[in-house]
Protein backbone atom coordinates (compact mmCIF):
# COMPACT_ATOMS: atom_id res chain seq x y z
CA UNK A 1 0.00 0.00 0.00
CA UNK A 2 1.66 3.06 -1.12
CA UNK A 3 0.08 6.77 -0.01
CA UNK A 4 0.70 8.00 -3.49
CA UNK A 5 -2.05 5.62 -4.96
CA UNK A 6 -5.49 7.42 -4.16
CA UNK A 7 -7.47 4.45 -4.69
CA UNK A 8 -5.46 3.37 -1.08
CA UNK A 9 -7.66 3.64 2.06
CA UNK A 10 -7.32 3.52 5.46
CA UNK A 11 -9.38 3.21 8.95
CA UNK A 12 -8.59 4.45 12.25
CA UNK A 13 -10.29 2.88 14.93
CA UNK A 14 -9.60 4.64 18.24
CA UNK A 15 -10.90 3.43 21.33
CA UNK A 16 -10.27 3.42 25.56
CA UNK A 17 -12.76 2.53 28.56
CA UNK A 18 -15.59 1.16 27.00
CA UNK A 19 -14.20 0.55 23.83
CA UNK A 20 -14.50 -3.16 23.63
CA UNK A 21 -18.12 -3.77 23.11
CA UNK A 22 -18.95 -1.22 20.47
CA UNK A 23 -15.17 -2.37 18.41
CA UNK A 24 -16.64 -5.92 18.49
CA UNK A 25 -19.52 -5.20 16.93
CA UNK A 26 -17.90 -2.89 14.28
CA UNK A 27 -15.68 -5.53 13.59
CA UNK A 28 -18.08 -8.69 13.47
CA UNK A 29 -20.28 -6.86 11.03
CA UNK A 30 -17.05 -5.48 8.46
CA UNK A 31 -17.73 -7.50 4.92
CA UNK A 32 -15.80 -10.78 4.62
CA UNK A 33 -13.33 -9.25 2.15
CA UNK A 34 -12.45 -5.23 1.90
CA UNK A 35 -10.14 -2.62 0.69
CA UNK A 36 -9.17 -1.23 3.18
CA UNK A 37 -6.48 -1.09 6.09
CA UNK A 38 -7.82 -0.97 9.39
CA UNK A 39 -5.33 -0.24 12.07
CA UNK A 40 -6.94 -0.34 15.84
CA UNK A 41 -5.64 1.99 18.08
CA UNK A 42 -7.02 0.84 22.18
CA UNK A 43 -5.29 2.02 24.78
CA UNK A 44 -4.29 -0.94 27.40
CA UNK A 45 -1.66 -1.70 30.13
CA UNK A 46 1.23 -1.61 29.65
CA UNK A 47 3.49 -4.72 31.00
CA UNK A 48 0.61 -7.15 31.44
CA UNK A 49 0.07 -10.21 28.77
CA UNK A 50 -2.54 -9.24 26.39
CA UNK A 51 -3.98 -11.78 23.71
CA UNK A 52 -6.42 -8.81 22.70
CA UNK A 53 -5.60 -9.10 18.76
CA UNK A 54 -7.06 -12.97 19.34
CA UNK A 55 -10.06 -11.85 21.26
CA UNK A 56 -10.70 -9.58 18.33
CA UNK A 57 -9.92 -12.30 15.91
CA UNK A 58 -12.45 -14.34 17.29
CA UNK A 59 -15.08 -11.63 15.99
CA UNK A 60 -14.42 -10.97 12.48
CA UNK A 61 -13.30 -13.06 9.51
CA UNK A 62 -10.36 -11.09 8.88
CA UNK A 63 -7.24 -11.98 11.58
CA UNK A 64 -6.41 -9.04 13.75
CA UNK A 65 -2.59 -9.17 13.84
CA UNK A 66 0.22 -6.74 15.68
CA UNK A 67 2.41 -5.47 13.84
CA UNK A 68 6.11 -5.31 14.01
CA UNK A 69 8.55 -2.61 13.13
CA UNK A 70 8.56 -2.27 9.55
CA UNK A 71 6.05 -4.69 8.27
CA UNK A 72 3.66 -3.44 5.39
CA UNK A 73 0.82 -1.59 5.99
CA UNK A 74 -1.60 -4.01 3.69
CA UNK A 75 -5.17 -3.59 2.54
CA UNK A 76 -7.85 -6.07 3.45
CA UNK A 77 -6.23 -6.51 6.68
CA UNK A 78 -6.53 -5.48 10.25
CA UNK A 79 -3.92 -4.44 12.93
CA UNK A 80 -3.99 -3.47 16.85
CA UNK A 81 -1.40 -0.84 17.57
CA UNK A 82 1.28 -2.89 20.23
CA UNK A 83 1.36 -2.31 23.86
CA UNK A 84 3.57 0.14 24.91
CA UNK A 85 4.57 1.68 21.49
CA UNK A 86 3.34 4.56 19.64
CA UNK A 87 1.88 3.45 15.89
CA UNK A 88 2.97 5.32 12.90
CA UNK A 89 2.80 5.03 9.64
CA UNK A 90 5.77 5.93 6.86
CA UNK A 91 5.58 7.35 3.50
CA UNK A 92 6.96 4.21 1.48
CA UNK A 93 3.84 2.58 3.41
CA UNK A 94 5.10 0.57 6.40
CA UNK A 95 4.44 0.70 9.78
CA UNK A 96 6.90 2.17 12.14
CA UNK A 97 6.68 2.37 16.03
CA UNK A 98 8.09 4.19 18.64
CA UNK A 99 8.39 3.74 21.87
CA UNK A 100 8.63 7.71 23.41
CA UNK A 101 6.69 10.03 26.00
CA UNK A 102 3.04 8.73 26.47
CA UNK A 103 0.77 11.65 24.93
CA UNK A 104 -2.41 11.93 27.06
CA UNK A 105 -1.06 9.55 29.24
CA UNK A 106 -1.14 7.06 26.64
CA UNK A 107 1.11 4.61 24.44
CA UNK A 108 -0.18 3.81 22.01
CA UNK A 109 -1.79 7.14 21.70
CA UNK A 110 -4.61 7.57 19.20
CA UNK A 111 -3.46 11.56 18.42
CA UNK A 112 0.26 9.99 17.52
CA UNK A 113 -1.29 7.40 14.79
CA UNK A 114 -3.80 10.01 12.98
CA UNK A 115 -0.93 12.97 13.39
CA UNK A 116 1.73 10.20 11.82
CA UNK A 117 -1.31 9.32 8.82
CA UNK A 118 -1.75 12.60 7.58
CA UNK A 119 1.90 13.28 7.86
CA UNK A 120 2.44 9.99 5.79
CA UNK A 121 -0.33 11.74 3.54
CA UNK A 122 -2.71 9.41 3.52
CA UNK A 123 -5.41 10.96 1.79
CA UNK A 124 -8.72 8.52 2.30
CA UNK A 125 -8.97 8.10 5.94
CA UNK A 126 -11.68 7.36 7.89
CA UNK A 127 -11.27 7.81 11.80
CA UNK A 128 -13.74 5.91 13.96
CA UNK A 129 -13.12 7.16 17.71
CA UNK A 130 -15.07 5.01 20.17
CA UNK A 131 -15.97 5.24 24.16
CA UNK A 132 -13.01 6.00 26.38
CA UNK A 133 -12.54 8.25 29.63
CA UNK A 134 -9.63 10.86 28.81
CA UNK A 135 -9.02 13.28 25.68
CA UNK A 136 -6.55 11.41 23.31
CA UNK A 137 -8.17 11.32 19.39
CA UNK A 138 -9.57 15.25 19.56
CA UNK A 139 -6.22 16.79 18.51
CA UNK A 140 -5.68 13.84 15.91
CA UNK A 141 -9.17 14.33 14.57
CA UNK A 142 -8.23 17.96 14.07
CA UNK A 143 -5.70 16.94 11.84
CA UNK A 144 -7.47 14.28 9.96
CA UNK A 145 -10.43 16.86 9.08
CA UNK A 146 -8.05 19.22 8.43
CA UNK A 147 -6.40 16.84 5.90
CA UNK A 148 -9.61 16.24 4.15
CA UNK A 149 -10.54 12.99 6.04
CA UNK A 150 -13.55 12.29 7.78
CA UNK A 151 -14.19 11.06 11.06
CA UNK A 152 -17.41 9.35 13.19
CA UNK A 153 -17.52 9.63 16.74
CA UNK A 154 -19.46 7.38 19.05
CA UNK A 155 -22.34 9.41 19.97
CA UNK A 156 -21.53 10.32 23.79
CA UNK A 157 -24.39 9.63 25.29
CA UNK A 158 -24.13 6.17 23.76
CA UNK A 159 -20.41 5.59 25.07
CA UNK A 160 -20.17 3.57 28.43
CA UNK A 161 -17.09 6.38 28.94
CA UNK A 162 -18.54 9.87 27.37
CA UNK A 163 -14.87 11.74 28.15
CA UNK A 164 -13.42 10.76 25.16
CA UNK A 165 -15.94 11.29 22.27
CA UNK A 166 -17.26 14.61 23.99
CA UNK A 167 -14.03 15.93 23.86
CA UNK A 168 -13.51 14.90 20.25
CA UNK A 169 -16.99 16.31 19.46
CA UNK A 170 -16.33 19.81 21.37
CA UNK A 171 -12.80 19.99 19.84
CA UNK A 172 -13.93 19.28 16.64
CA UNK A 173 -18.41 20.56 16.05
CA UNK A 174 -17.98 19.00 12.43
CA UNK A 175 -17.39 15.89 13.21
CA UNK A 176 -19.93 13.06 12.75
CA UNK A 177 -21.57 11.95 16.15
CA UNK A 178 -23.54 8.99 15.19
CA UNK A 179 -24.62 6.00 16.98
CA UNK A 180 -22.89 2.60 16.66
CA UNK A 181 -25.14 1.14 13.82
CA UNK A 182 -24.59 4.42 11.59
CA UNK A 183 -20.96 3.90 11.94
CA UNK A 184 -21.71 0.57 10.93
CA UNK A 185 -23.20 1.30 7.92
CA UNK A 186 -20.79 3.85 6.63
CA UNK A 187 -17.56 1.92 7.65
CA UNK A 188 -18.63 -1.06 5.68
CA UNK A 189 -19.41 1.18 2.62
CA UNK A 190 -16.14 3.04 2.92
CA UNK A 191 -14.16 -0.17 3.48
CA UNK A 192 -14.97 -1.67 0.17
CA UNK B 1 3.66 22.77 10.60
CA UNK B 2 5.21 19.40 9.25
CA UNK B 3 8.63 19.99 7.69
CA UNK B 4 9.76 19.41 4.13
CA UNK B 5 12.32 17.01 3.53
CA UNK B 6 14.30 19.57 2.04
CA UNK B 7 14.36 21.43 5.43
CA UNK B 8 14.82 18.55 7.45
CA UNK B 9 18.28 17.33 5.10
CA UNK B 10 19.19 20.64 5.66
CA UNK B 11 18.97 20.34 9.79
CA UNK B 12 20.58 17.00 9.91
CA UNK B 13 23.26 18.43 7.68
CA UNK B 14 23.97 21.11 10.18
CA UNK B 15 23.68 18.43 13.04
CA UNK B 16 26.38 15.91 11.30
CA UNK B 17 29.09 19.07 10.62
CA UNK B 18 28.54 20.90 13.53
CA UNK B 19 28.09 18.42 16.42
CA UNK B 20 29.61 15.60 14.35
CA UNK B 21 26.17 13.19 14.86
CA UNK B 22 24.67 12.04 11.84
CA UNK B 23 20.95 11.08 12.00
CA UNK B 24 20.74 10.80 8.03
CA UNK B 25 19.92 6.81 8.50
CA UNK B 26 17.01 7.74 11.09
CA UNK B 27 13.40 6.15 10.45
CA UNK B 28 11.76 9.39 8.99
CA UNK B 29 8.54 9.16 10.33
CA UNK B 30 9.95 9.25 14.03
CA UNK B 31 12.53 11.86 13.39
CA UNK B 32 9.86 13.92 12.07
CA UNK B 33 7.72 13.82 14.51
CA UNK B 34 10.49 13.86 17.45
CA UNK B 35 11.99 17.14 15.37
CA UNK B 36 8.39 19.08 15.44
CA UNK B 37 8.44 18.25 18.66
CA UNK B 38 11.77 19.71 20.13
CA UNK B 39 10.65 23.19 17.11
CA UNK B 40 7.67 23.10 19.44
CA UNK B 41 9.62 22.84 23.11
CA UNK B 42 11.83 25.57 21.96
CA UNK B 43 9.47 28.12 20.41
CA UNK B 44 10.79 27.77 17.24
CA UNK B 45 8.77 27.48 14.19
CA UNK B 46 11.50 26.75 11.86
CA UNK B 47 13.78 24.30 11.87
CA UNK B 48 16.51 27.09 9.99
CA UNK B 49 15.73 29.70 13.32
CA UNK B 50 16.60 26.27 15.33
CA UNK B 51 19.77 25.28 13.76
CA UNK B 52 21.05 29.45 14.65
CA UNK B 53 19.82 28.95 18.04
CA UNK B 54 21.82 25.35 18.42
CA UNK B 55 24.98 27.57 16.87
CA UNK B 56 24.31 30.42 19.07
CA UNK B 57 23.75 28.71 22.65
CA UNK B 58 26.68 26.57 23.33
CA UNK B 59 24.26 24.80 25.89
CA UNK B 60 21.75 24.48 23.51
CA UNK B 61 23.19 21.20 21.45
CA UNK B 62 22.88 19.52 24.62
CA UNK B 63 19.58 20.58 25.19
CA UNK B 64 18.58 19.64 21.72
CA UNK B 65 20.24 15.94 21.71
CA UNK B 66 18.09 15.18 24.95
CA UNK B 67 15.08 16.40 23.82
CA UNK B 68 15.20 15.05 20.24
CA UNK B 69 16.37 11.35 21.20
CA UNK B 70 13.67 8.89 22.86
CA UNK B 71 15.07 8.54 26.59
CA UNK B 72 11.72 6.25 27.46
CA UNK B 73 12.54 3.45 29.38
CA UNK B 74 11.42 1.58 32.33
CA UNK B 75 12.64 -1.26 34.39
CA UNK B 76 11.94 -5.54 33.48
CA UNK B 77 10.21 -3.80 30.41
CA UNK B 78 8.18 -6.91 28.88
CA UNK B 79 8.62 -9.05 31.54
CA UNK B 80 8.08 -11.78 29.32
CA UNK B 81 11.76 -10.83 27.81
CA UNK B 82 13.24 -11.44 31.66
CA UNK B 83 11.82 -14.81 32.23
CA UNK B 84 12.81 -15.63 29.03
CA UNK B 85 16.51 -14.81 29.79
CA UNK B 86 16.52 -16.19 33.11
CA UNK B 87 14.95 -19.09 31.77
CA UNK B 88 16.52 -20.02 28.54
CA UNK B 89 19.45 -17.81 28.13
CA UNK B 90 21.44 -17.06 31.51
CA UNK B 91 21.67 -21.19 31.72
CA UNK B 92 23.64 -20.89 28.44
CA UNK B 93 25.89 -18.04 29.60
CA UNK B 94 27.10 -20.11 32.40
CA UNK B 95 29.15 -22.02 30.40
CA UNK B 96 31.25 -19.41 29.87
CA UNK B 97 33.92 -18.53 31.83
CA UNK B 98 33.58 -14.76 31.53
CA UNK B 99 30.61 -13.02 30.20
CA UNK B 100 31.04 -10.01 28.60
CA UNK B 101 27.22 -7.85 28.15
CA UNK B 102 26.85 -5.14 26.19
CA UNK B 103 23.54 -3.08 26.46
CA UNK B 104 23.57 -0.66 23.57
CA UNK B 105 21.20 2.04 23.50
CA UNK B 106 20.92 1.86 27.30
CA UNK B 107 19.00 5.35 27.87
CA UNK B 108 18.76 6.31 31.62
CA UNK B 109 20.05 2.54 32.44
CA UNK B 110 16.87 0.90 33.94
CA UNK B 111 17.03 -2.04 31.33
CA UNK B 112 20.24 -2.15 32.66
CA UNK B 113 19.96 -2.35 36.73
CA UNK B 114 16.99 -4.95 35.76
CA UNK B 115 19.62 -7.41 33.97
CA UNK B 116 22.28 -7.01 36.83
CA UNK B 117 19.69 -7.85 39.13
CA UNK B 118 18.62 -11.13 37.11
CA UNK B 119 22.61 -12.09 37.09
CA UNK B 120 22.74 -11.46 40.64
CA UNK B 121 20.01 -13.76 41.31
CA UNK B 122 21.46 -16.26 39.35
CA UNK B 123 24.42 -16.26 40.38
CA UNK B 124 26.38 -14.71 37.58
CA UNK B 125 26.87 -11.40 38.02
CA UNK B 126 30.94 -12.02 39.68
CA UNK B 127 31.59 -13.56 36.37
CA UNK B 128 30.40 -10.40 34.28
CA UNK B 129 30.91 -6.95 33.14
CA UNK B 130 28.46 -5.24 31.64
CA UNK B 131 29.40 -2.08 29.28
CA UNK B 132 26.31 -0.18 28.34
CA UNK B 133 26.36 2.56 26.02
CA UNK B 134 24.13 5.39 24.77
CA UNK B 135 24.92 8.50 22.66
CA UNK B 136 23.40 10.45 25.06
CA UNK B 137 25.96 11.79 27.79
CA UNK B 138 23.15 13.32 30.03
CA UNK B 139 21.43 9.73 29.77
CA UNK B 140 24.80 8.09 30.78
CA UNK B 141 25.23 10.66 33.82
CA UNK B 142 21.99 9.38 35.12
CA UNK B 143 22.57 6.03 34.49
CA UNK B 144 26.00 6.33 36.09
CA UNK B 145 24.77 7.74 39.28
CA UNK B 146 21.85 4.76 39.53
CA UNK B 147 19.05 6.65 40.99
CA UNK B 148 15.07 6.17 40.14
CA UNK B 149 12.33 7.91 41.53
CA UNK B 150 10.43 6.06 44.82
CA UNK B 151 7.04 6.63 42.67
CA UNK B 152 8.32 4.70 39.83
CA UNK B 153 9.18 1.45 42.11
CA UNK B 154 5.58 0.16 42.75
CA UNK B 155 5.34 -0.25 38.82
CA UNK B 156 8.70 -1.91 38.79
CA UNK B 157 8.00 -4.21 41.28
CA UNK B 158 5.27 -5.32 39.97
CA UNK B 159 7.17 -5.93 36.20
CA UNK B 160 10.18 -8.12 38.53
CA UNK B 161 7.29 -10.04 39.69
CA UNK B 162 5.87 -10.68 36.26
CA UNK B 163 9.50 -11.31 34.96
CA UNK B 164 9.42 -14.40 37.85
CA UNK B 165 11.54 -12.69 40.03
CA UNK B 166 10.45 -13.32 43.51
CA UNK B 167 12.89 -11.90 45.80
CA UNK B 168 12.75 -9.39 48.31
CA UNK B 169 12.83 -6.58 45.71
CA UNK B 170 13.97 -3.44 48.72
CA UNK B 171 17.61 -5.33 48.97
CA UNK B 172 18.18 -3.74 45.81
CA UNK B 173 18.26 -0.44 46.38
CA UNK B 174 18.73 2.00 49.39
CA UNK B 175 15.57 4.20 49.20
CA UNK B 176 16.40 8.46 50.43
CA UNK B 177 14.56 11.62 49.72
CA UNK B 178 12.04 10.18 47.57
CA UNK B 179 14.93 8.09 46.03
CA UNK B 180 15.79 5.00 45.34
CA UNK B 181 19.37 4.20 44.82
CA UNK B 182 20.50 1.01 43.08
CA UNK B 183 23.17 -1.28 45.25
CA UNK B 184 27.08 -0.66 45.08
CA UNK B 185 27.36 -4.37 43.97
CA UNK B 186 24.85 -3.41 40.87
CA UNK B 187 26.64 -0.74 40.12
CA UNK B 188 30.26 -1.75 39.98
CA UNK B 189 29.80 -4.42 37.47
CA UNK B 190 28.76 -1.97 34.97
CA UNK B 191 30.99 0.14 32.83
CA UNK B 192 28.50 2.96 31.23
CA UNK B 193 30.28 4.46 28.35
CA UNK B 194 29.29 6.88 25.61
CA UNK B 195 29.30 5.22 21.78
CA UNK B 196 27.89 6.10 18.91
CA UNK B 197 25.94 2.71 16.81
CA UNK B 198 26.14 4.68 13.71
CA UNK B 199 29.57 6.10 13.90
CA UNK B 200 31.72 3.96 16.35
CA UNK B 201 33.46 0.45 15.97
CA UNK B 202 33.59 -2.64 18.28
CA UNK B 203 35.00 -2.06 21.36
CA UNK B 204 35.26 -5.99 22.91
CA UNK B 205 33.92 -9.45 22.52
CA UNK B 206 30.68 -10.16 24.12
CA UNK B 207 28.95 -13.34 24.81
CA UNK B 208 25.40 -11.44 25.33
CA UNK B 209 24.26 -8.14 23.30
CA UNK B 210 21.38 -6.71 24.18
CA UNK B 211 19.52 -4.21 21.71
CA UNK B 212 15.55 -3.21 22.49
CA UNK B 213 14.04 -0.92 20.51
CA UNK B 214 16.77 1.24 19.05
CA UNK B 215 16.23 -0.66 15.68
CA UNK B 216 12.66 1.32 15.13
CA UNK B 217 14.41 4.48 15.09
CA UNK B 218 17.32 3.24 12.48
CA UNK B 219 15.84 2.88 8.22
CA UNK B 220 16.73 -0.74 7.12
CA UNK B 221 20.38 0.12 6.16
CA UNK B 222 21.13 1.75 9.15
CA UNK B 223 19.97 -1.21 10.33
CA UNK B 224 21.89 -3.52 8.56
CA UNK B 225 25.04 -1.70 9.23
CA UNK B 226 24.53 -2.08 12.68
CA UNK B 227 23.72 -5.33 13.25
CA UNK B 228 27.24 -5.75 10.81
CA UNK B 229 28.73 -4.03 13.88
CA UNK B 230 26.81 -6.60 16.62
CA UNK B 231 27.47 -9.98 14.36
CA UNK B 232 31.65 -8.65 14.58
CA UNK B 233 31.44 -8.13 18.71
CA UNK B 234 29.80 -11.44 19.46
CA UNK B 235 31.27 -14.02 21.05
CA UNK B 236 30.87 -17.10 18.18
CA UNK B 237 27.67 -18.68 20.12
CA UNK B 238 26.71 -15.62 21.37
CA UNK B 239 23.53 -13.92 21.91
CA UNK B 240 21.78 -11.27 20.32
CA UNK B 241 18.36 -9.82 21.75
CA UNK B 242 16.61 -7.42 19.82
CA UNK B 243 12.85 -5.53 20.99
CA UNK B 244 10.26 -7.82 21.11
CA UNK B 245 8.41 -6.53 17.88
CA UNK B 246 12.02 -5.87 16.23
CA UNK B 247 13.48 -8.55 14.13
CA UNK B 248 16.57 -9.33 11.52
CA UNK B 249 15.23 -8.15 8.53
CA UNK B 250 18.92 -8.67 6.18
CA UNK B 251 18.92 -12.14 5.04
CA UNK B 252 22.74 -11.39 5.01
CA UNK B 253 22.90 -11.38 8.68
CA UNK B 254 20.05 -13.66 9.17
CA UNK B 255 22.30 -16.27 7.72
CA UNK B 256 24.62 -15.68 10.57
CA UNK B 257 22.53 -17.02 13.29
CA UNK B 258 20.15 -18.74 14.27
CA UNK B 259 16.83 -17.89 16.40
CA UNK B 260 17.10 -18.92 20.23
CA UNK B 261 13.84 -17.46 20.82
CA UNK B 262 11.26 -16.37 18.23
CA UNK B 263 8.56 -14.64 20.09
CA UNK B 264 11.48 -12.73 22.78
CA UNK B 265 13.46 -11.70 19.52
CA UNK B 266 16.81 -13.75 20.52
CA UNK B 267 19.52 -14.83 18.27
CA UNK B 268 22.19 -16.56 18.27
CA UNK B 269 25.63 -16.39 16.66
CA UNK B 270 26.44 -19.79 14.45
CA UNK B 271 29.76 -20.88 15.39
Amino acid sequence: MSFSNAAAKMVIMGGSAGSMQPMMLLLSALPATFRAAILLVVHRQRNVHSNLHEILSQHCSTPVREPEDKDPIQAGHIYLAPQNYHLLVETDGNFALEYSEPVCFSRPSIDVTLQGAVWAGVKNLLVVLLSGANTDGAAGIAAVLKAGGQAFIQLPGMAEFPAMPGGALTRNPEASARDIPEISGYLNQFVM
Amino acid sequence: MPFSIPQVHAFLNLVREKWGYDFSGYAEASLHRRLRRVAELAHTPSLEKLGKRLQSDPHAFNWFLENFTVNVTEMFRDPEFYACLRKQIFPVLETFPHINIWHAGCSTGEEVYSMAILLQESGLLSRCRIYATDLNPANLEKARAGIVATPMLKEYIQNYRLSGGVEDFTQYYTALYGNAIFQKELREKITFLQHNLVADGVFNEFQLIICRNVFIYFKRNLQEQVLGLFTESLAPLGFLALGTKESILSARIQARFEVASRPMKIYRKKY
